[in-house]
């Protein structure tokens, strides 16, 4: 009978338990792969079970903000500082890095391929009324667009230009879809199951620069929010066999992502 | 085409080799739905049961608000029910949020006005059926209750059954309440949503298609305990 | 001794729908010993009479009195419908549940509906649904689970108005015996010749009122009203 409650209780009880966290993290971040193989090290090195809610930045704002996760990696910096200056996150730690690139039609009907800048690869698709397909969803991709449209001087609008408001893999799909122009990051890209028609046509430019950043929850607003075990997961992602994993991550022989985790300016 | 070929043969692998993520999610997948149905139906029944005898005033806005409550879109229970277990909500303090019972709580708001409505519209035929004879027998409204109950209990496990298939095959609400966590709360159907965003159709076709069969077996087996199409019987 | 129900008294009894008047204001003195037919055209007030007079008909005005309080009377009455109700059970299950009502246990009223199928020559049928039976079948099994409790009184409404004469007269047969057994009938009819064959009293209705109420013979030999000379002439009544 005792068995049988407790089998229930179980069931029942939330499945969060001690050594438990749970992260929000952008769909960029799920999508290359990268935290099938972090994961498994963590609770082995650790003893934490990281459970990942993987959404938009600006979902994984939310969260932290509500504090429905102890902690968020995100990869939008306006949008992290604001979050920890609002007193929602304790600080801003870096991890790593990765870039943006733009993917399109193998025919090229813009003539990205070999421009110099990314706002003139941009300001081309404008100008050709190509079909792009934006995040549209206030993720740290959809921002970043946004900020290089204002580089190029460009307001995006019209019948050619395609917000979807889904993840990073979604939105992969509909360009795949209707064989269009999409910035991505590098490492969905790789990573993604459904190329159809599509080529990356532009990338390199120092602009298309992708931060990801770890940001625990403010205790001092959720006091429930496991603090301390927020802070020993970030002290593995900053550590050495992070690096190492990190660094080693590759897909077809490509490196996706820099390990840039420096020592807390404390 | 050939996705979809590809799709049967990657279920196929997946089903023939017990792959264990599959094996864990299909398991989580019946425990949030057949628990769900078991909650929707025992709230659900028995109060079609009851509206479909009982004679009051607003009898007709409580049969119509029931039918349109069957419409409620699935995806708005779910951001509903989680603005309401969110931290930030009413009901944070259970910590509820993300965890199956977060699934199971939205998906017996979605299924429980379909199955009343199917148990109500079932209970209705047999009552205006025997109402005069169980009437002129001096039935107690007791005896009523259970002989329309018992007599109708082949519609009323179609009710039931039609909860069951509302419910395992729901995406957004569960999706948006339980958060498809790895080992925690993904099932076939969030699983599915996020192998589909990989652009991995083979695997997502896979997983399709060990739902479907596992949503026909699972009719199968309840028509075959109530042996519904063996001859003469009932 | 229990105290017989019968005779019944019917007052001035008005059943009415939608503001119409369906049936009334009704006079009606059933006694203890007989087969009374009512008669009339379609329309007439026929199955309201009979609802009326068994207590599942609302009344606008009057009453029905019965010799003992009015519960104990409902568990004593039957009554067979024009479109018999079968419940969504087995013939043996049908038979059984009036006696399972009054809380007789499951095998001995299993046993009882087995013996009561059998009188009504539905012995082999017993584990056939009920709903699949033919109409003779289902009326035969209606009747038989009417009488099952052994009431004081039983009301058909025209019980073989879509039945072959076999059955019929197989319907005809149990309901002498029932008859002959002390239980009393009041029963709707079309078919004049049944009327003939069952009737020790008549009662012929028109608009919803009784407009002759007579021994059988007497009734037969010379109707005293226009229309119900015209009925037994098999002219159209209206």
């Amino acid at each position: 009978m005792i068995r049988l409650l407790t089998l229930v209780l179980a069931f029942c009880a939330s499945s969060v338990t001690a050594e438990t966290l749970r992260m929000a993290v952008t769909t960029s971040f799920h999508n290359s792969g990268l935290s099938d193989v972090l994961l498994p090290a963590i609770e082995e090195d650790t003893g934490i079970t990281v459970e990942l809610l993987i959404v938009g930045t600006g979902q994984a704002l939310r969260l932290g903000e509500a504090g429905d996760v102890d902690a968020i990696l995100v990869h939008s910096r306006a949008a992290e500082e604001a979050f920890v200056n609002a007193g929602y996150g304790t600080h801003r730690r870096e991890i790593m890095y990765n870039d943006f690139v733009i993917i399109g039609p193998q025919g090229d009907p813009a003539g990205v391929k070999g421009l110099a800048a990314a706002a003139a690869a941009l300001s081309a698709i404008a100008r050709t009324e190509s079909v792009f397909v934006s995040r549209g969803d206030d993720s740290g991709t959809h921002k970043k667009e946004l900020a290089l449209w204002g580089d190029a001087g460009v307001v995006p609008e019209g019948a050619w230009y395609r917000p979807v408001g889904a993840g990073m893999g979604a939105a992969l799909n509909t360009a795949a879809a209707m064989d269009a122009y999409i910035l991505a990051d590098r490492a969905s890209w790789l990573n993604f199951g459904n190329k159809a028609d599509l080529a990356l046509l532009f990338a390199g430019d120092p602009v298309l620069f992708n931060q990801y950043a770890y940001i625990p929850v403010n205790p001092q607003r959720h006091d429930h929010v496991k603090a301390d075990l927020a802070l020993a997961l970030e002290d593995w992602l900053t550590s050495a066999p992070a690096r190492d994993l990190i660094n080693g991550y590759q897909i077809n022989g490509e490196t996706l992502f820099t390990f840039n985790a420096i020592a807390p300016a404390e | 085409m050939s996705e979809i070929w590809e799709g049967l043969v990657a279920g196929f692998w997946l089903v023939a080799s017990f792959d264990a993520d599959l094996v864990e999610i299909t398991l989580r997948s019946l425990q949030v739905t057949l628990t769900a149905v078991v909650i929707a139906s025992a709230i659900g029944l028995p109060f079609g049961a009851w509206l479909a005898i009982r004679r009051f005033r607003h009898r007709r806005a409580a049969i119509a608000l029931l039918n349109a409550l069957m419409g409620l879109p699935p995806v708005v229970v779910g951001l509903i029910v989680y603005l309401l277990l969110s931290r930030a909500g009413p009901f944070g303090v259970f910590n509820l949020l993300f965890t199956p019972t977060a699934m199971i709580i939205a998906q017996v708001i979605i299924i429980t006005p379909l199955i009343a409505s199917i148990a109500h519209q079932a209970i209705r035929d047999i009552w205006a059926d025997y109402h005069d004879l169980l009437i002129s027998l001096s039935t107690t409204k007791g005896q009523r209750i259970r002989i329309l109950l018992w007599d109708g209990r082949r519609a009323l496990m179609t009710a039931s059954l039609a909860g069951f298939g509302r419910a395992i095959g729901e995406v957004g609400a569960i999706m948006i309440v339980g958060g498809n966590i790895d080992h925690a709360t993904r099932v076939l159907t969030t699983a599915i949503a996020l192998e589909t965003g990989k652009g991995d159709f083979a695997l997502a076709l896979g997983l399709g298609f060990v739902l479907i069969g596992l949503a026909v077996a699972v009719n199968l087996a309840i028509h075959a305990i109530g042996q519904t199409e063996s001859e003469g019987k009932w | 001794m229990v105290t017989p129900i019968l005779p019944l008294t019917m007052k001035g009894a008005v059943v009415k729908r939608r503001g119409q008047t369906l049936l009334g204001p009704v006079d009606l003195e059933i006694s203890a010993q007989g087969i009374a037919i009512v008669m009339g055209p379609n329309g007439a007030g026929k199955t309201k009479l009979l609802r009326a007079l068994h207590g599942i008909e609302r009344l606008a005005a009057g009453s029905v009195t019965w010799q003992v309080p009015v519960r104990e009377a409902q568990d004593r009455q039957a009554f067979v419908f024009q479109a018999p109700i079968m419940l969504r059970r087995s013939v043996q299950d049908n038979l059984a549940y009036p006696l399972r009502l009054r809380g007789v246990a499951k095998k001995d009223a299993l046993a009882r509906a087995a013996h009561w199928a059998n009188r009504v020559g539905l012995g082999d049928a017993l584990d056939r649904s009920a709903p699949r039976l033919s109409g003779g079948e289902k009326q035969k099994l209606a009747l038989a689970r009417a009488l099952i409790r052994d009431p004081d009184i039983i009301f058909l409404d025209e019980p073989c108005a879509n039945l072959d004469g076999r059955a019929t007269r197989e319907i005809e047969a149990i309901l002498q015996e029932a008859q002959a057994g002390g239980t009393r009938i009041v029963m709707a009819t079309h078919d004049i010749g049944q009327a003939k064959r069952l009737a020790d009293a008549v009662v012929f209705l028109m608009h919803g009122k009784i407009i002759e109420n007579r021994p059988a013979k007497a009734f037969f030999a010379g109707p005293q009203t226009r229309q119900a000379a015209a009925l037994l002439q098999g002219d159209i009544v209206e």
